[in-house]
């Protein structure tokens, strides 16, 4: 316990003492207003509800999470720090646990700082704020499913680059697989039930229920499955490089 | 305290360590010679737990370092190849940390900086990031880090690397004196070092130990015992 807590603070610290932290926190913050506001008509939609806020954060998180998470094993194995981590009194499960904890700890205040947004829609209407303390579970799940499989990726490779574009693919495919224009395409050559299926795979069929205000213990269990097996696969890619 | 038997690390066909065993004790320091890539860092690292060895057993203070890691890892201090460390870190941050992980804290955490500091002679740059520090005091740094729990086995790859000679001399005279209580392992590629600092000298060459004795009994002078022993890497297949 003690060496997650001393892990995950060294690797906050260590975002906020680069400029990544408030480059990110900005870019996001800007893009989710845009976002809610202009490409998703907030104000033309006429309804109190944050559809327009929580709808894009599938597509938001899909540049901007793996950015966060891309550095988090290929820069330890650049600087050779991984040996000096993995030569201290640590498991490497505690490790890994306590890295992707403190980003995602950092997405959560990334994404806490959109509390305008709520603020907006509950002065210009009566919005239902069950929905949308369901919409933010849901959006941080759904981060934090993006960041584990960038975590996966960022093990897989010393170079921050690779791991992001191979994170960025994975995450697309988690998207795509239940993308309505995509599943409108599938139902022409696939029977129904296979591409509710391939669907169950995809993020978006489970983040659109807590956007519904539906907090199902199936979606949770997706998102905490996924999560788990990407942090398993960091795991077992970690120990293979160190094998030789 | 260290025990190694046939140890062996095969990367692929290739055997980087090849059947080596050997013993240190307290009060010993190894000097582990070899030319680049005979096996040396490979060894150190198998020792330290960071790579499980393809065949045979090391065990330090008794524990299996296999079985299990983490009482290993606790009773080394390992100063990696290159000196590795957080560059976005302070000095006295890095040296935290490390203390943290090795259970170290309130009193017992500065204390243990402060022993380390002085002895590491890192007074000046505490304060300053580790990535605007010339190379000896990153070196020295991680040196610090190696020694902050006052492990009984030290892991050196290299220790002196990148310092100039008067921070060479200064090292060498550290882990001579460290040597006394504790078990060290240390690999160089610098022969004047064997006479300065060890009690004991190994001489590895493509992953096989080929001399194993104090320095008087490998013989002098040393360079030439060296170099009949081990193959310039421009022969090797």
């Amino acid at each position: 316990m003690r060496t997650i807590r001393a892990i995950a603070k060294r690797e906050l610290v260590s975002y906020f003492s680069s400029p990544v932290a408030y480059i990110f926190l900005v870019i996001f913050l800007l893009l989710a207003g845009f976002f809610t506001f202009t490409a998703g008509n907030f104000f033309e939609r006429g309804e109190a509800s944050l559809a327009a806020f929580f709808g894009w954060h599938p597509w938001l998180y899909l540049v901007l999470v793996p950015a966060v998470g891309m550095r988090l094993w290929a820069e330890e194995r650049r600087a050779g720090t991984l040996e000096l981590l993995f030569t201290m009194p640590v498991a490497p499960w505690e490790a890994i646990i306590a890295k992707f904890l403190a980003s995602w700890l950092f997405l959560a205040v990334a994404l806490a700082l959109t509390f305008p947004v709520v603020i907006t829609v509950n002065v210009l209407g009566d919005p239902d704020n069950g929905v949308i303390f369901a919409g933010y579970l849901g959006s941080l799940f759904l981060a934090g499913t993006y960041l584990a499989v960038s975590c996966m990726t960022s093990a897989m490779t010393r170079n921050q680059v690779v791991a992001f574009i191979l994170s960025v693919v994975l995450c697309l495919f988690l998207i795509l697989a239940g993308f309505n224009p995509v599943t409108d395409l599938m139902v022409r050559w696939a029977s129904p039930a296979a591409v509710d299926t391939v669907a169950a795979f995809s993020v978006v069929t489970h983040f659109d229920n807590f956007q519904r205000g539906v907090i199902d213990l199936r979606d949770l269990a997706y998102f905490l499955s996924v999560i788990g097996f990407a942090l398993f696969a960091t795991g077992v890619i970690l120990r293979g490089h160190r094998s030789g | 305290m260290i025990q190694i038997q046939n140890l062996v690390k095969a990367f692929g066909a290739k055997r980087a360590v090849d059947d080596i065993s050997f013993t240190v004790e307290r009060g010993e320091v190894l000097g582990f010679l070899g030319p680049n890539g005979a096996g040396k860092s490979t060894t150190m690292r198998m020792i330290t737990g960071f790579m499980p060895p393809s065949a045979g057993r090391v065990t330090v203070g008794g524990h299996d370092v296999v079985d299990s890691p983490l009482e290993v890892k606790r009773l080394i201090g390992y100063l990696p190849e290159n000196a590795a460390s957080y560059p976005d870190m302070t000095v006295e941050g890095f040296l935290l940390f490390a203390a943290e992980l090795r259970g170290l804290d309130g009193d017992a955490r500065k204390k243990a900086l402060r022993r380390v500091v002085d002895l590491c002679f890192l007074d000046a740059v505490l304060h300053q990031s580790i990535d605007t520090l010339s190379k000896g005091y990153r070196h020295r740094t991680c040196l610090a880090q190696a020694l902050i729990h006052d492990p009984d086995v030290l892991i050196l790859d290299e220790p002196t690397d990148g310092l100039d000679p008067n921070q060479k001399f200064e090292v060498r005279n550290l882990i001579r004196e460290l040597g006394k209580t504790k078990a060290i392992v240390f690999s160089t590629h610098i022969l004047e070092e064997v006479d300065a600092a060890c009690t004991r000298a190994i001489i590895i060459d493509r992953g096989r130990i080929v001399a194993n004795g104090t320095p008087d009994e490998l013989g002098r002078p040393l360079d030439e015992v060296f170099r009949r022993l081990t193959l310039p890497d421009t022969v090797k297949k």
